[in-house]
């Protein structure tokens, strides 16, 4: 990657995107890689939409604070509502199948949709959803290392759950599977 | 407890990072009252230091807090304090005596939006605060202006070396993103920092020497300006620490000053205009106070105009403007109250300027 990738991630408070954004960061840091994460903070956060930005650079980053993105990630339909049309044209929109009632229409960037929560459903973890969708997007956008985002995956995650490292990859993989499960129906169409 | 013989790298937040550069730098105590957004400072340390040594106290308020602070300091201790806008508001009095009985110590002012209580999302409204004196009397602080994770790390370094070398409060101010956000820092290694003598602390008086005595009242005017003149030499003194950043000056046209989040935002809209062939360059002051007054007197006459970029509704610019005396137009962009603007919206401030400027040539 030689160029900066800049990444919104949304959803509700608890649903894990702020430590998403911190994975990515992790493992862009062991590629020696420039970053900047920048979390959503305050009364916002519970209920209505948390989110953070992530900058992926491999040059100094300007701005840690921006409104036009690489990539938006949005886990409910408040988030698309306000960072669908903040993607750049060509970039990628990944929105979680199940929380979006109006999906996006715009025709001038890549639209990913992922049953990230029925699939957690599945796994028998509700919690393993965001993992799910980080393997789509990674897919999508390889900025960092399958790798490196396991190795992350141990710096985020708390001691006290890292008997849940196995499930938590199983998730990315799942994740990485219906990206491309996504792309193969949408050939087809 | 780790061991921390050379620099490290690792991720963190700007708060995090910051009470773990101050551990770092051998900090005997650590006073403070929580308040968003830089409560992590006090959590953090409240984690870490009851086992790698030093004093941290959740004093009763932060009046309490900053007269602690004064205490310690005057007993030679090296000592931090922290807080957001309205508490470092609560403490000024004391930054006060401290200014004026000479001791040193390390204030961050993690700002938010005011004022009043105002809102937890981050701000550059306490410029004047910090840079003007703050509480009463004939005073300055060197203030310094972090704009990213690493110079939070390293100003807590830089400060003190500057409230020791002065005898003198200095201040780190910096703002709720700053703290929020995390970026990839290297940590220097743990007593990199070395205490310089206090012959003047409050440490027991052996029959060697006279009392020491630490005040900041006297009585007679005769004595107290005597004090002031004192102040004010140091002042003068202080003169020579001024820190800035230059970027893309050297061909600029439109000139942005700027600093802490507000010149990372900046230093983006200079990426967007470069882009679009407008020249434009940028310059960061580190320090507040002193301020870089000559490279932007300097560079006013290089350019055709200067643009302040603020987190508020204008106050750096006051000091850009006696800088600059006259030599072009300076304009200003700011939000307030915990709003901050975008590359895009400095963008068009830069866009307009450039505009104006087509048309009158």
């Amino acid at each position: 990657m030689n160029t900066a990738h800049e990444i919104i991630i949304a959803g509700f408070g608890g649903q894990g995107v702020l430590s998403m954004g911190q994975i990515i960061a992790y493992a862009a840091m062991m590629e020696e890689k420039e970053i900047s994460w920048m979390p959503s903070y305050g009364p916002e956060m519970r209920g209505g939409t948390a989110n953070c930005i992530v900058i992926v650079s491999p040059t100094r980053i300007s701005s840690p604070i921006i409104t036009q993105f690489d990539s938006a990630i949005v886990l409910n339909q408040p988030s698309l509502d306000k960072f669908g049309k903040a993607v750049k044209p060509g970039g990628l929109l990944l929105c979680e199948r199940s929380a979006i009632l109006s999906p996006c229409t715009r025709t001038d960037i890549e639209i990913l949709s992922v049953p990230a929560f029925e699939e957690a459903q599945r796994l028998q973890k509700k919690q393993v959803a965001n993992m799910i969708v980080l393997g789509a997007f990674l897919e999508r956008r390889p900025i960092v290392s399958p790798e490196n985002v396991l190795q992350a995956l141990k710096k985020v995650l708390p001691e006290r759950h890292h008997h849940l490292l196995p499930l938590n990859e199983q998730a990315l993989q799942r994740g990485k599977e219906l990206a491309h499960e996504f792309a193969a129906v949408n050939a087809a169409h | 407890m780790e061991s921390s013989a050379s620099p490290e790298t690792r991720l963190m937040k700007g708060n995090e990072a910051l009470a773990e550069a101050a551990i770092r730098a051998g900090i005997h105590a650590y006073f403070g009252y929580p308040i968003t957004p830089q409560s992590e400072v006090l959590e953090y340390l409240a984690l870490e230091m009851p086992g790698r040594g030093g004093v941290l106290l959740q004093a009763e308020s932060e009046l309490g807090a900053i007269n602690m602070v004064y205490g310690a300091a005057g007993a030679g201790a090296r000592v931090m304090i922290s807080s957001s806008s309205p508490g470092i508001s609560l403490m000024q009095e004391g930054i006060s005596y401290m200014a004026s009985a000479q001791l040193p110590c390390l204030v961050v002012n993690v700002m938010r939006g005011g004022p009043g209580l105002g809102t937890i999302q981050p701000s550059q409204g306490d410029y004047f605060q910090a840079v003007k004196g703050g509480g009463h009397g004939d005073y300055h602080l060197p203030v310094l202006a972090p704009a990213s994770v690493q110079e939070m790390v390293d100003f807590v370094f830089d400060g003190f070396r500057l409230a020791e070398k002065y005898r003198t409060p200095a201040m780190i101010l910096a703002d709720g993103a700053l703290g929020q956000m995390m970026e990839k820092v290297s940590l220097p290694p743990a007593n990199s920092l070395p205490y310089p003598e206090k012959p003047w602390a409050t440490t027991g008086k052996p029959k060697s020497r006279e009392r020491n005595i630490i005040t900041s009242l006297y009585i007679e005017p005769e004595r107290m300006e005597g004090i002031n003149l004192q102040l004010q030499q140091k002042y003068r003194r202080m003169l020579q620490e001024v820190r800035y950043e230059t970027i893309e000056t050297a061909d600029a046209e439109i000139l942005l000053v700027a600093f802490g989040l507000s010149a990372r935002i900046s230093q983006k809209a200079l990426e967007l205009a470069r882009a679009r062939d407008i020249r434009v360059g940028l310059v960061r002051p580190i320090t507040l106070y002193p301020f870089p007054t000559e490279i932007i007197s300097a560079l006013s006459h290089r350019v055709n105009s200067v643009l302040t970029v603020e987190m508020n509704a204008g106050q750096m610019v006051e000091d850009v403007r006696l800088a600059v005396n006259g030599h072009c137009p300076v304009y200003f962009k700011g939000r307030m109250g915990g709003m901050i603007p975008s590359p895009e919206e400095v963008l068009a401030e830069i866009e307009a300027i450039d505009a104006q400027v087509e048309q009158s040539a």
